[in-house]
């Protein structure tokens, strides 16, 4: 049987309470739309870049626990991260949350190992990595909305 | 006789979901060592050994395609489908099985009336009148007909409880309006509509109505010729029938007057190249081969529910929806979107401000399935201010003892929210 408390771990519940960078960048460089059709969500994400690293990243939305817990670590784990970098983060908490294999250990992730339970409970992948594709898009300025489709 | 009919003609004639639930296999299951809760009937309902038996019989003593072997099979199976029409017929209380026309669900009969009804006969600035807690099934057939003819797309809005507003909707009708498309039961809310109402008012004007059935047919008696509409749309998976099977009524006059939906076999009597005749009603909109297995199935789940009686499920249902909203609202947080007068057994609710989908998962881990979201009815949540619901939907197999363990269950998700 599934652990609740490994999916909805302290850490979790936390920034679902009280999320950080939950707020509008009015001088954003970078804004993305991510919607989830799945279950109606929506997030913004507002970038600002200076020297070619994320020096302020905030989102807006509101969603479940693990996506709003999500975006807000995510905002945490960027902010001063280039591009690449963050598209490398990504890449490993997409592994950690599709329960596919991650090169060396994951101990890289740091607070985002917290989201490792997300792989036993399929249909919540795409909630934890919502704020994230979104993330990506803005950084890449793809134009169009986002899904998770 | 099944368990089901015998419980049901018990003496006293009182209906015993216990008994109704020793049909049903998969309620045997177990989800996370807990059994299995199963409420998420408005999405999908589970099969009896009846049906499930029927559909392998045909398989194994019957399979054939239908209406051109002489060989035995082919008769065999051409009855046994004719058959289910014939018992789709009795079970709407239409009047000739001529005009029952099977299709894939309840969305594909919808879009055949919109393509080969509506679509010849609107002209720019034509009105068609659906409902603010339609499905989306019961909206995009007709926004793309609005693309296809200019028509317009009016809305009959609703209160705070879920019901349609009739002053409202008699204002709408006028002389543009050319049909009027409203569901029988609200998915997202349980709201059972006024049909003879709406029909009444709408024949006043002339104006032709199509009821979407999807979610009525499982949970109570239809008769079409009392409810004197002129198309009725249902789907075989929510009435405890396969997938992949569903049917429209329409009346025969305007069904005979309609252009063919599809083109293919089975639905002409002769092709050539510069010529081809249509088949009659209901074949002419039943183009290649249709889902056979499907149609016996469904004659199955026909059976089934008219052996355990539907009059005896609607009182089962009611009495249950009764204890569930009591139980539901004696939950600190909780509050229910949807409170028609009349309502189906259909409770969309809210936790405090936890989001559906982690309601949801809790749920599951407890072994109650409900569904989460905005249940393909966005325009219903915008009418509230929500994006999604938690929703619990009943049918006969279900028991006090389910709603139980569903409170429990939220219980337990505002444990892990505390």
């Amino acid at each position: 049987m599934f652990d609740l408390g490994e999916l909805y771990q302290q850490l979790i519940l936390d920034h679902n309470r009280s999320p950080r960078n939950r707020r509008r960048i009015e001088a954003a460089d970078r804004t993305a739309q991510g919607y989830n059709p799945l279950c109606g969500d929506r997030v913004t994400v507002y970038v600002t870049i200076r020297d070619g690293v994320v020096e302020d990243v905030a989102f807006e939305g509101s969603g479940c626990a693990i996506s709003t817990a999500a975006a807000s670590m995510m905002t945490e784990q960027v902010k001063g991260k280039t591009a690449e970098e963050a598209a490398a983060i990504f890449d490993r908490f997409h592994r950690l949350v599709a329960g596919e294999p991650l090169e060396g250990n994951g101990s890289e992730l740091g607070k985002l190992e917290a989201f490792a339970g997300v792989r036993q409970f399929p249909a919540r992948v795409k909630c934890a990595t919502l704020a994230w594709h979104t993330l990506k898009a803005a950084l890449e300025s793809t134009p169009d909305l986002v899904t998770t489709e | 006789m099944s368990t089901a009919r015998a419980a049901a003609l018990a003496p006293g004639g009182s209906f015993d979901a216990e008994e109704v639930r020793r049909d049903f296999p998969i309620l045997e299951r177990t989800i996370n060592d807990r059994p299995l809760v199963y409420l998420d009937n408005a999405a999908t309902a589970q099969k009896p050994r009846a049906v499930i038996d029927a559909v392998t019989r045909y398989y194994e003593h019957t399979n054939a395609n239908i209406h051109r072997g002489v060989h035995r099979l082919s008769v065999e199976a051409t009855e046994a489908y004719e058959r289910a029409r014939g018992k789709v017929q009795r079970f709407l209380g239409a009047r000739r099985p001529e005009e029952i026309i099977f299709t894939r669900s309840a969305t594909e009969a919808i879009n055949l009336v919109a393509q080969a009804y509506a679509r010849p006969k609107l002209e720019p600035g034509d009105e068609i009148v659906i409902s603010a807690m339609e499905h989306h099934s019961n909206i995009v057939p007709w926004q793309l007909v609005r693309e296809q003819t200019g028509a317009i797309l009016r809305v009959i809005p609703i209160n705070d409880d879920g019901e349609l507003l009739l002053d409202e909707f008699a204002r709408l009708l006028g002389p543009k309006t050319k049909l009027v498309a409203v569901t029988h039961i609200s998915n997202a809310l349980g709201t059972v509509n006024p049909v003879h109402d709406i029909v009444e008012l709408a024949h006043r004007h002339g104006v032709p109505v199509l009821i979407d059935g999807a979610q009525a047919a499982p949970h109570m008696p239809i008769d079409v010729s009392a409810i004197d509409c002129d198309f009725y749309a249902i789907t075989g998976h929510k009435m405890f029938g396969p997938v992949g099977i569903g049917a429209l009524w329409g009346r025969y006059d305007l069904l005979n007057a309609m252009p063919p939906y599809q083109g293919g076999g089975e639905m002409i009597l002769s092709v050539t190249f510069d010529h081809t005749t249509w088949n009659h009603v209901p074949h002419k909109f039943e183009a290649g081969t249709p889902a056979i297995a499907g149609a016996v199935g469904l004659g199955a789940a026909i059976d089934y529910l008219d052996g355990v009686g539907l009059d005896r499920v609607a009182d089962h249902e009611r009495a249950l929806l009764a204890y569930a909203t009591e139980k539901l609202l004696s939950r600190p947080g909780v509050r229910i979107i949807g409170t028609a007068r009349d309502k189906a057994a259909v409770l969309s609710f809210l936790v405090d401000d936890i989001h559906p989908h982690d309601i949801g998962t809790i749920l599951d881990q407890e072994g109650v399935a409900v569904r989460t979201g905005h249940h393909c009815a966005q325009p219903v949540m915008e009418r509230f201010g929500i994006t999604a619901t938690a929703r619990a939907s009943l049918a006969l197999y279900n028991t006090r003892a389910d709603i139980d363990r569903l409170a429990a269950g939220i219980d337990r998700v505002r444990e892990v929210f505390a």
